[in-house]
């Protein structure tokens, strides 16, 4: 009997003490699920192939005039650059000693830069440009950077199409690299 | 009027008073025999200020030079940094107050009760979180070092002090949830190789860190050196990767997609790339490589012949410092500095080194070994690999020239 009762308090030990302490593998509750609708409304990254590039569609013709109204008075009116960044030019200077990195010139992949535009410009109204306008913009300086013809219309399939001049660029961290 | 704001009115006339007497007495005595003050001084004569008269406490008036080093005559200030007095601290742990500034697109004033953390991408169970949910799960916190990736560039070290240099480094205890332990809850899928984090200010800050990283010691943070997070450091929540380039510490923080791929955002291809003299970028360049500098005696101080304590701060995005040599004859010999405990794992560490100087002119510096015996480069042995025009990830050492009269100059200058 007393051995019953020695074994029963030992068994309601483990029963409290693995009730009380969570492990680190379990799941703690904590939080709700996000919805559908909601992970939609949030999710704006865009993948470098450009399959997450949502509808909508805008000319160059078009992203010349938002250029003008929402860009150039940082970025110059030809992306030639003033308090924003130089957009344009630089193509085959990467390995001289004035290398100049532009959209143009760097950047690697053509839905990076519809993903930049619509996050975070222009700096002083973010996220405020429609699909449509992204999508003008960003052809009109893919055409500036002489990427595209004048006559192009940029959409999810046309803008994942361009091939950016230093889409091979890139390479991985070999750090360490350097002895004392 | 109470008794004591009357009390307290003499005493601000008479540390006014006594703070011009003093200010007569240097600007006329010069450097000659310095006023010795008097056997009681005034503020020992009437009560000081009400306790909780500063409900959040600030420094002394006398410190109020003692203040971050906001560059002047930027283009503008929302995408811009403000740096570390690094020159004026001591210890390892940078006041909130002082940490330096990186932000893409300012400073956003947010609204705890209206923040929210969102999981998603390749999870079996895609969450929201509330900032309450969050400070539920089981807490840890740890002093980390942050550093900016430029810090400073390989073309803009003409600074004068060891803030214009160096000042993107600070320190600090962070506390919050293991992101392994919310990545759990949510449960990652085995295709899961990325984890894509975005800040809820206005540049949308967007980076991606491997999963790797994730469930090693990544840490979604939420106070600072035991109070919230400051508006400038991510209120009220951060990522802090410890050991990484600090602007994958995304702040703000409001959404985690768990993705099989990096997202290639501008912040990982365009930007925090480093360019290579071939014209090829490094990409991915995400450990913060060791490195030193002397803090004291540095750049605009002066010195006299005599004795003065060499010190300065260390640290390796690889973890422990394991020595810090330091140079007074512009490297022809190198001592062991001693190092402070406790060391840490991925902090800043104080170092220091008893020193008398004869009067000659000469250069001092320090160079950072780490636990992995890396041995942090002269400028030289870096550019001759880098080039000077990778911008990120200059992690030489500091020369600090020191004249006959005493005058401490940038070396590179």
């Amino acid at each position: 009997m007393a051995m019953h009762e020695a074994r029963a308090v030992v068994f309601m030990a483990l029963v409290l003490t693995c009730a009380g302490a969570a492990r680190a593998t379990e799941r703690l509750g904590i939080g709700r699920p996000a919805s559908e609708a909601e992970i939609a409304a949030w999710n704006i990254d865009i993948d470098r192939d450009g399959r997450k590039l949502p509808p909508g569609h805008g000319s160059v013709a078009q992203g010349r005039a938002v250029f003008d109204a929402q860009c150039a008075s940082c970025h110059g009116s030809r992306g030639e650059g003033g308090t924003g960044e130089r957009l344009v030019g630089g193509q085959g200077t990467l390995a001289s000693a004035k290398p100049l990195k532009t959209v143009g010139s760097f950047w690697p992949y053509a839905p990076t830069l519809f993903d930049y535009i619509r996050r975070a410009m222009p700096m002083n109204a973010p996220q405020s440009l429609s699909d449509d306008d992204v999508y003008a913009v960003s052809g009109y300086v893919l055409y500036l950077n002489g990427l595209i013809p004048e006559r192009a219309v940029l959409d999810a399939a046309t803008l994942a199409a361009v091939r950016m001049p230093n889409r091979e660029g890139f390479v991985s961290d070999p750090r360490p690299d350097v002895r004392p | 009027m109470s008794d004591s704001d009357t009390i307290n009115a003499r005493r601000r006339f008479l540390v006014r008073g006594a703070a011009a007497a003093v200010g007569a007495v240097a600007g006329s005595a010069a450097r000659a025999e310095e006023a010795t003050p008097p056997a009681i001084p005034d503020w020992m004569k009437v009560p000081g200020a009400d306790t909780g008269s500063q409900p959040y406490g600030t420094p002394s008036r006398f410190e109020a030079g003692l203040i971050r080093n906001v560059p002047k005559g930027l283009k503008q200030y929302t995408s811009a940094s403000s740096r570390t007095p690094l020159q004026d601290l001591d210890g390892i742990l940078t006041p909130n107050g002082l940490f330096y500034e990186r932000h893409h697109g300012g400073i956003p004033d947010i609204d705890p009760t209206q923040h929210r953390l969102m999981i998603h991408g390749l999870v079996e169970r895609p969450l929201v979180l509330t900032m309450e949910d969050i400070r539920r799960f089981p807490s840890e916190s740890h002093i980390y070092f942050l550093e900016c990736s430029g810090n400073p560039g390989f073309e803009a070290i003409k600074g004068k002090t060891a803030s214009d240099l160096v000042g993107l480094v600070s320190c600090a205890e962070w506390t919050g949830v293991r992101l392994a332990t919310v990545l759990r809850e949510a449960g990652m899928k085995s295709e899961a190789k990325w984890v894509v984090a975005e800040g809820a200010d206005a540049a949308a800050m967007t980076r991606s860190i491997p999963v790797a990283k994730c469930l090693d010691d990544a840490l979604l943070v939420y106070s600072q050196n035991g109070e919230r997070l400051r508006p400038q450091q991510g209120y009220p929540l951060r990522v802090f990767l410890p050991g990484f380039e600090g602007n994958m510490s995304v702040k703000w923080l409001r959404r985690l997609n768990v993705s099989a791929e990096p997202a290639y955002s501008r912040e990982e291809t365009s930007k925090y790339t480093d360019l290579m003299p071939d014209g090829t970028a490094r990409q991915f360049t995400f450990v913060m490589e060791a490195k030193s500098i002397v803090t004291r005696p540095s750049g605009t101080q002066r010195i006299t012949p005599g004795f003065h304590e060499i010190t300065g701060i260390a640290w390796t995005g690889r973890g422990q410092i394991r020595g810090v040599q330091v140079t007074t004859d512009g490297g022809k010999t190198w001592q062991d500095a001693a190092l402070q405990e406790p060391v840490l794992n991925r902090a800043l560490t104080r170092f220091r080194l008893p020193w008398r100087w004869d009067g000659t002119p000469t250069t001092i510096a320090s160079r950072a070994i780490d636990e992995t015996g890396y041995v942090q480069p002269s400028f030289d042995a870096l550019t001759a690999v880098r080039g000077l025009k990778s911008f990120y990830h200059n992690n030489a050492v500091v020369p600090w020239r020191i004249a006959a009269d005493g005058e401490v100059a940038n070396g590179y200058a």
